[in-house]
């Protein structure tokens, strides 16, 4: 019987990307038994949030997954709208939907930069971030906030886009594909970056679903499985957009997918830029959203009913819903049981990279100490997402 | 053209007791010593992903826990929800047998609910440290908020600022 050594990474360690720990036990360089260990960042969300009211909630969901925070505040708006019963307007509802694709581009824009400099590529870091900054730069220009915007409302938006967001969106996605393209060539045409991620964390499709992985995961698997087409949400059905996927569940694979997905995130974006319907930004239901301002000095009713949502907020009937959409790392999901007063009584937030790092023990299976790093840079977990 | 849910419906036969649907989200609700049964009938349906397991508490009322559990058909693209009923001293059977994923997710209902499951193979906490005492989901687990160190104003702690209200008839 050989020797084995138990060998702890993390929870302080760069390529962990946050505070993930792994004990690893070792035959040489052969990996025998992977465990990680999470929880070094569970700060009590889902508590916090049933002790406030629904339109005070809003401010948790960015700081949950802080890489793709407008499409965390969509998750939860969706799912308290979907409880509501109502639906946002269709502008409210475009800008929405193209403030979720640049989070995305965003988001994957970590991943690349991250993935990149845990194989030593550091030049490319700085490129991802440089990029991102101008997408952080948009959205401080929308809501105020680079990252925890706060921007969307139960039934709406709090205010309407800026003057020159479009034309600013439009330059950056104008000179994104000349940039991706740079990209790929020094990654896709790089025989390190292939050789260690070629065949390297590999994840059946059938392993992929019995772990429950979502997103990049499950695509890269094979598994055309994606929120925005199977269960479309939010608008994304009038858009067309392709699913990309892989074929062989290895690093390299979800590496394609997701720079596919920044292609495909841009010709979304651009579709929606172009059928900005002009309108509203938030439902006229009193008992819902706040009333316009201008209403305030004239109407007495509407002071009221400010009065009533800043005080006790606002009242869904009691039941229980599931919305999710499709976040950069997979299925992100709301479950809201509601008992029909001011408070939820239940939120649950479904992540995708706390199933998605279940599985990393599979990937990982009879691999090396140096594949570790890369299978938890293709798996792109956010710890705060993992446990929230 | 029938869906999927309504095949599983059928199939599933005697073990629903009741079908709630709000808001277009289908909840079949089933009783303990059928769930198992009813999981690995529905992942033979399609419903082979395991999206989310996981419970609320009713505290004060009776039976306390809802376990949740939601499946999800990637192929036929259709949802479904099952909930179990449980009783403060209950203990639930455990998934991992048909979803090796169902392990954390499991265990992370143990660690913040404090409801076991039989046959799970590593039962643990998973979010909080291992020597925790309590269960913080639980409604009696109280929310303790970090008090204020300076003196001649007290503040409200931010759960107070606006207080519960009764649930509004409609």
């Amino acid at each position: 019987m050989k020797e084995t050594l138990v060998l702890n990474m993390g929870p302080q360690h760069p390529a962990t990307h946050g505070v993930l720990r792994l004990v690893l036990e070792l035959e040489g360089e052969v990996i025998l038994n992977l465990e990680p260990v999470i929880g070094y960042l569970h700060t009590g969300f889902e508590k916090e949030m049933e002790t406030r009211t629904y339109h005070q909630n809003i401010v948790f969901p960015p700081r949950i997954e802080y890489l793709a925070t407008f499409i965390e505040e969509q998750a939860y708006v969706l799912a308290v709208e979907k409880l509501l019963g109502i639906t946002a307007p269709k502008r409210a509802e475009v800008i929405r939907l193209i403030l979720a694709e640049l989070s995305r581009i965003a988001s994957h824009l970590v991943y690349l930069g991250t993935a990149a400099i845990d194989l030593n590529v550091t030049s490319l870091l700085m490129y991802c971030f440089r990029d991102r900054e101008e997408i952080l730069d948009i959205f401080e220009m929308v809501s105020g906030q680079r990252m925890m915007h706060g921007y969307f409302r139960i039934g709406g938006l709090q205010w309407d886009l800026p003057q020159g967001f479009a034309e600013r969106v439009q330059r950056f996605l104008d000179d994104f594909p000349r940039r991706l393209d740079e990209y790929e060539t020094l990654l896709t045409d790089n025989l390190i970056w292939r050789k260690r991620t070629e065949g390297v964390a590999v994840l059946s499709a059938e392993d992929a679903i019995r772990y429950g992985c979502t997103g990049p995961v499950l695509r890269g698997s094979g598994v055309s499985y994606d929120v925005r087409k199977a269960f479309p949400y939010g608008g994304y059905a009038d858009y067309e957009f392709d699913v990309p996927v892989g074929s062989n569940g290895d690093a390299f694979d979800r590496y394609r997918v997701r720079m596919d997905e920044m292609r495909q995130s841009r010709r979304i974006i651009l579709q929606a830029l172009r059928g900005l319907p002009e309108g509203p930004i938030l439902v006229d239901d009193r008992k819902v959203a706040l009333p316009p301002r201008r209403e305030l000095v004239r109407s007495m009713e509407a002071v009221i009913h400010q009065f009533k949502l800043v005080s006790e907020g606002i009242h869904p009937p009691a039941g229980e819903v599931y919305a999710s959409v499709e976040s950069p790392r997979g299925e992100k999901g709301y479950y809201i049981v509601s008992d029909g007063s001011n408070r939820p009584v239940r939120v649950r937030v479904r992540s995708a990279s706390f199933n998605n790092l279940q599985a990393l023990p599979v990937m990982l299976r009879r691999g090396t100490v140096a594949d570790v790093v890369v299978a938890i840079a293709s798996i792109d977990i956010v710890l705060g997402d993992v446990d929230r | 053209m029938t869906r999927p849910e309504d095949v599983l419906v059928q199939r599933l036969g005697e073990a629903v007791v009741e079908q709630v649907r709000f808001r277009d989200d289908l909840t079949l609700i089933v009783p303990r010593e059928h769930m198992l049964r009813a999981l690995e009938i529905a992942g033979s349906t399609g419903f082979r992903l395991l999206t989310d397991l996981t419970a609320v508490d009713r505290h004060p009322a009776q039976p306390r826990f809802d376990v949740i559990y939601m499946l999800t058909s990637v192929e036929q693209h259709a949802r479904i929800r099952f909930m179990v009923h449980l009783a403060a001293d209950q203990t639930m059977p455990s998934a991992t047998s048909l979803w090796p994923g169902a392990n954390w997710l499991e265990r992370e209902v143990f660690d913040l609910f404090g409801i076991r499951f039989d046959g799970h193979p590593d039962l643990r906490r998973i979010l909080m440290p291992d020597d925790w005492e309590g269960h913080p989901l639980r409604k009696d687990y109280p929310l303790v908020e970090e008090p204020v160190e300076f003196k001649g104003h007290t503040p409200k702690v931010p759960s107070e600022i606006i207080p519960k209200s009764k649930p509004k008839l409609l």
